[in-house]
């Protein structure tokens, strides 16, 4: 299987003024994250706020410049290609269709600004486009006339999804995309995302917090723990056998509609991550229930898991 | 024994609005009971109009409203006033819009306590330092001192609890209370709350959208759709024999770890939740409702399932196993 999507060593560190007299500290939010994702598959990325997954998503996405690093579409390096190609491969849907949809232009207007900012479709060629991938997300003509505010949450993110698709683009970077939705629409929405993956050989990039979700809709699965990929493997695997300490809490957190189960004690305790002071050795070490001497001062190396995934342990 | 709060037959409107239409729910004494429900239902208005905290342009009414034998009607604004933040206390989902940034976390504290209960502020903030610790909030002492912005979100949300037991609840409303956090705090505050209710006997009315979460922690559950309670049971019971066909929509579209296979497709309710204005009659769910005929449309009978398990619909009780799903 050709990889679609293929990220080297990335990286990405802010500068930040905490304040007058202070200095300024560097935090790194994607540190040296490498994973390659094969055509038409799902690669799920999970972990807390944070954690990075957000800034991952907009440096391949081409919205954040690296500090090091590559990512390659298709074969091409990405930050090689202007802003038009790049969004002929690759497309976002964000979690907040209120926030990512211009309130005060119709929606078929909003699905058509890819395809005009291209600059090389006729209007005939634009309105038969829009039509139909408005058609394909569940969205009659005559709500292409409504302005957002007049749609609800779940035909909101229709419309987003309707716009990073219209460029039929080979990649599309999901980033909590039904998170603001009620649950009966969330599922509408992922069985949508779905249907559209297998029938246009879609390759997702899907970013949620939300671990059931993520189960459902991943073929292979990320955790992500400041900055770095500390788990990866496929979907069945990880939640059969997660290996890391953190991924195991992860995964007992979730609390599934079992009653009877009570509220699990996933022993984290109350130390937060502060990507602004990454502790030395395992950066996961303060909160790790079974940490031991080595991990807290040698960071651990990624090791290869079976069936295709690595995890990043002393202990594992 | 009484129901601690006992509601019966809650009408709210907003002007034409009709957010509440007829909701009825007990909350018994040292039980937690969940009001579940998509955006919109009405249970966060159903809450707030418990505690008298209705934006303005809301009317609420009543056929009963009762809490610890209090008439909650009947109550002055004053009355009310001494009432909320006492004997009854809530906390919200945004930790951090419930707080004032320009105060310190002890001086918000111990305010609560003076106010209602009067003494001196240093006997607040030792009870302040001796309820975070109760929470699991390490180092009180230095909390007290900082604002709302040098914590984190689940630190606030602590901190919210710890300030709404300052004056020994007897109920605790809590409305989303996890919904902005991680799922590792969401587990860790969920637990306090268990524990608290356990230990000090608490009443917790939990306001959520998470059937994960009402599986885990309610005792019983009360269903809500388009301003009614369609459904009221006992938690086991609603998850084992869900009778409403909204309930088991709602069910069927929560994806489960292990049990629902990928590359199948979620169940889903199909359509949006009308808009109800006045003169509506009948099953406000039947044009999303797979079952629904012309009966719908007229006064639905509250069948009852089993003990205290009831529903709002026409079906007959287990009409599910007679027909195919």
């Amino acid at each position: 299987m050709t990889a679609a999507i293929e990220v080297e060593n990335l990286r990405c560190e802010f500068r930040v003024h905490t304040g007058l007299m202070s200095a300024e500290k560097r935090v790194v939010a994607v540190d040296d994250v490498t994973f390659s994702v094969p055509a038409g598959s799902v690669l799920g990325i999970v972990g807390e706020s944070g954690c990075g997954k957000s800034t991952l998503a907009r440096l391949i996405l081409g919205l954040l410049k690296p500090t090091g690093g590559s990512v390659l579409v298709d074969g091409k390096r990405l930050f090689d290609l202007d802003r038009k190609a790049r969004a002929r491969l690759i497309q976002p849907v964000f979690q907040d269709p209120f926030a990512s949809l211009n309130p005060r232009r119709r929606i078929k207007d909003i699905v058509a600004l890819p395809l005009a900012a291209q600059g090389t479709f006729s209007r005939g060629e634009i309105e038969r486009r829009v039509g139909g991938i408005l058609e394909r997300v569940g969205l009659s003509a005559a709500m292409g006339e409504r302005m957002p505010a007049q749609l609800s949450g779940g035909q909101r993110q229709r419309a987003a999804i309707a716009r990073a698709l219209v460029l039929e683009p080979r990649i599309v970077i999901c980033d909590e995309p039904t998170s603001a939705l009620d649950v009966s629409v969330q599922a509408q929405i992922l069985n949508l995302l779905a249907d559209l993956r297998r029938d246009l050989g879609l390759t997702y990039l899907f970013i949620s917090h939300n671990l059931a979700v993520v189960e459902h809709v991943a073929s292979e699965v990320a955790v992500m723990y400041l900055g770095r990929f500390v788990e990866r493997n496929e979907t069945d695997a990880l939640f059969r056998k997660p290996r890391h300490p953190y991924t195991q809490a992860l995964l007992e957190s979730v609390l599934t509609p079992e009653p009877g189960k009570g509220v699990p004690d996933i022993g984290l305790g109350d130390a937060m991550p502060d990507p602004s002071n990454i502790p030395p050795g395992c950066r996961f070490n303060p909160r790790c229930r079974i940490a031991v001497e080595r991990c807290r001062h040698e960071a651990p190396k990624p090791m290869v898991r079976p069936p295709r995934g690595m995890v990043e342990c002393h202990l594992a | 024994m009484s129901a601690l709060l006992d509601v019966e037959e809650l009408q709210v409107t907003f002007g034409r609005t009709a957010a509440v239409r007829g909701a009825s729910f007990r909350v018994e004494r040292g039980e937690t009971h969940c009001l579940v429900g998509e955006s919109g239902c009405g249970k966060s208005v159903t809450a707030l109009a418990v505690m008298n905290l209705l934006a303005r342009g809301g009317q609420r009414s009543a056929k009963k409203m009762s809490f610890a034998g209090t008439d909650l009607t009947s109550l002055s604004d004053r009355e009310m006033a001494r009432l909320r933040g006492n004997r009854m206390a809530m906390i919200f989902q945004e930790p951090m819009t419930s707080l004032n940034p320009a105060f310190t976390i002890g001086s918000q504290m111990a305010e609560v306590m003076t106010r209602h209960k009067g003494g001196s502020r240093a006997a607040a903030l030792d009870r302040a330092a001796e309820l975070m610790g109760r929470v699991g909030i390490t180092a009180p002492g230095m909390r007290l001192g900082q604002f709302p912005h040098q914590l984190s979100g689940g630190l606030r949300q602590r901190v919210m609890i710890a300030m709404a037991l300052m004056c020994d609840p007897e109920l605790l409303i809590a409305d989303e209370p996890t919904t902005a956090l991680d799922v590792t705090v969401q587990a860790q505050i969920l637990r306090l709350l268990a524990g608290l209710k356990r230990e000090l006997g608490l009443s917790i009315l939990l306001i959520t959208h998470d059937l994960g979460i009402v599986a885990r922690v309610a005792d019983h559950v009360s269903v809500m759709y388009a301003g009614e309670v369609v459904e009221r049971a006992p938690t086991a019971d609603l998850f084992r024999a869900p009778q409403h066909p909204y309930t088991r929509g709602l069910l069927s579209c929560v994806p489960v770890p292990g049990r629902v296979q990928r590359d199948r497709p979620l169940g889903s309710i199909p359509g949006v939740v009308p808009a109800i204005g006045p003169g509506f009659a009948g099953c406000a769910f039947r044009s999303r409702c797979a079952h629904a005929d012309e009966t719908c449309t007229r006064a639905i009978p509250r069948h009852q399932a089993g003990d205290a398990h009831d529903y709002l619909c026409r079906l007959e009780p287990d009409w599910a196993e007679l027909q195919p799903a």
